[in-house]
C-alpha cells in the first residue's frame, strides 16, 4: 500500500465531501436563521413610540402650599410639598400599575385596585404592593418653574429646595 | 337494510362523474371502500376510520372536546363577521364598538355571541381538561396529546386575553394595564418581553393594534394547527382513554 492510498482512506473514513457541503449548509442555514431571529425581534422593538413626554413643567413653587399633594391627573405624578421642600412622587401604584388615589382625610394615599397604602411621601404602609412609589427627579428650570423628569428615580431623601 | 329514496339519490349522485371526481371514489359498500373514503378526505383522515361504540357515549366525553372545537368555529365565524366594523385605533376601536352595540343591525346580537362563546369556550376547554385529567387520559399512550392539550388551553386563555383589550374601553385598558404589568415582574426576560407585547411602554395605539393581530390572525392560526394535531393523534394514539372497570366490562358483556 503506497502512501497516497493510505491517506485518502484516512480522508474518506474523517468525512466525506457530501457530509461536509451538508454540514457547511446546515451552518449557513443556522446562521442565517439566527439573524433572521435578531432582525425580527428589531423590528417587534419600535424606534419612534409616540407616547407623552416623560419631562413636563409642573408650574411655579408658589402654586403648591407648604405641607400639600398636589395630583398631576395628566402626568400621573404627585408633586409634594414639605417644610423640607419639592417632591415628585409617582402615582402609579407598584404593584401592578394602577393610578392611587390621594386622601387627605387618612392623610394618605390609596390604590383603589388592590388596596395598597402609601404615606403622602410614598412610602409603603400596606402592601400588596411590594414597594414605595418612586420618586421622579425634580429640579428648577433657568425661569423658575418646576420641571420633573419621570424616566429619573432618585432617592426618597432628595428634597428640592426653593 | 332499508334504503329510503333519499339513500337511492345519494348513491345515484355517488355514481356521478362529478362526485367521483371530487371524492375520488364512488359510493362506499365496504369495509374497506368506507375505510378509504375516510383515509382519502383530507378532513376526515384527522378522524378515526372506526371507534368504539363506548367512546361515543355520552358519558365517555360529554362531547366536551367537540363542543370546545364548535365553540372554536363559532368564534371564528362571529369574529371574522366582527372585523368588518371594527379599526383597530384610538379612539375609533371603542367607538366601532358601539356602533356594533347600537347602530349595525343584529351587531350586538353578534358582538354578544363572540363574548358569550368565549366565555363558553374557556368553560368547556377547562371542564374537558378536568374530564380527561380525571379518566387518566395524560396517561401512556396519550401524553404527547395531554400536552398538546395543555398548549391549546393556553392558547384559548391567551385568544380570550387578547380579546379582552378590543373594546377599548375602561374595563379593557386597566385589565392590559394590570395584566401586563404582571408579565414584567417576571424576571430577566419580563420588561422586555412586555415592551414588545404593548409595542411601548404603555397601553397605547401600538400594544392595541399588536392585541388585535395576535387576536385576529397569529394566535387563531397556531390554534388550528395544534388543533388538527390534537385530533389526528387521538386517533393514532388508538383512540378515547376508556375507564378499565365497567365500559370495557360493558363492552364484553354486550360482545
Amino acid at each position: 500500500m503506497s502512501d497516497s492510498d493510505a491517506a485518502t482512506a484516512v480522508v474518506r473514513s474523517e468525512i466525506s465531501r457530501r457530509d461536509f457541503l451538508n454540514d457547511v449548509a446546515a451552518g449557513a442555514l443556522g446562521i442565517a436563521g439566527l439573524g433572521a431571529m435578531v432582525v425580527t425581534y428589531r423590528f417587534l422593538s419600535p424606534n419612534a413610540l409616540f407616547e407623552p413626554s416623560t419631562t413636563f413643567r409642573a408650574g411655579n413653587p408658589d402654586l403648591y402650599p407648604v405641607n400639600s399633594v398636589t395630583f398631576n391627573q395628566d402626568q400621573q405624578v404627585y408633586i409634594v410639598r414639605t417644610q423640607e421642600g419639592f417632591y415628585a412622587v409617582s402615582a402609579v401604584c407598584t404593584h401592578l400599575g394602577c393610578i392611587t388615589q390621594w386622601k387627605p382625610d387618612a392623610n394618605m394615599i390609596a390604590c383603589p385596585c388592590h388596596g395598597s397604602k402609601f404615606k403622602s411621601d410614598g412610602t409603603k404602609v400596606e402592601g400588596p404592593a411590594p414597594r414605595s412609589l418612586p420618586h421622579f427627579s425634580i429640579t428648577l428650570t433657568p425661569d423658575g418653574e418646576l420641571l420633573v423628569n419621570k424616566m429619573e428615580t432618585i432617592k426618597p431623601e432628595q428634597a428640592l429646595k426653593v | 337494510m332499508a334504503t329510503s329514496s333519499i339513500d337511492l339519490a345519494l348513491n345515484r349522485l355517488r355514481e356521478t362523474r362529478a362526485w367521483k371526481s371530487i371524492f375520488r371514489r364512488g359510493p362506499a359498500r365496504t369495509n374497506r371502500t368506507r375505510s378509504l373514503a375516510i383515509f382519502g378526505n383530507i378532513f376526515l383522515h384527522l378522524m378515526p376510520v372506526k371507534v368504539r361504540e363506548q367512546s361515543l357515549r355520552a358519558r365517555a366525553t360529554y362531547y366536551l372536546g367537540s363542543f370546545s372545537f364548535l365553540l372554536f368555529l363559532l368564534l371564528t365565524v362571529t369574529g371574522i363577521l366582527l372585523m368588518l366594523y371594527y379599526h383597530p385605533a384610538v379612539p375609533q376601536a371603542y367607538l366601532d364598538m358601539k356602533d356594533l352595540r347600537f347602530v349595525v343591525s343584529n351587531g350586538v346580537f353578534l358582538r354578544n355571541l363572540h363574548r358569550v362563546g368565549a366565555h363558553a369556550m374557556v368553560i368547556a376547554v377547562f371542564w374537558h381538561m378536568f374530564h380527561v385529567f380525571y379518566r387518566g387520559g395524560y396517561r401512556p399512550p396519550h401524553e404527547f396529546n395531554w400536552v398538546v392539550g395543555v398548549v391549546l388551553m393556553l392558547l384559548t386563555l391567551f385568544l380570550s386575553y387578547t380579546g379582552y383589550l378590543l373594546p377599548w374601553d375602561q374595563l379593557a385598558f386597566w385589565a392590559i394595564t394590570v395584566g401586563t404589568n404582571i408579565i414584567s415582574a417576571e424576571p430577566v426576560l419580563g420588561h422586555d418581553v412586555r415592551f414588545l407585547l404593548l409595542g411601548g411602554n404603555l397601553v397605547g395605539e401600538n400594544a392595541l393594534l399588536r392585541f388585535y393581530v395576535l387576536h385576529c390572525v397569529i394566535l387563531p392560526l397556531v390554534a388550528a394547527m395544534f388543533i388538527a394535531v390534537h385530533f389526528w393523534r387521538i386517533q393514532k394514539d388508538g383512540g378515547l382513554t376508556l375507564r378499565d372497570d365497567h365500559e370495557r366490562e360493558g363492552h364484553e358483556r354486550q360482545d
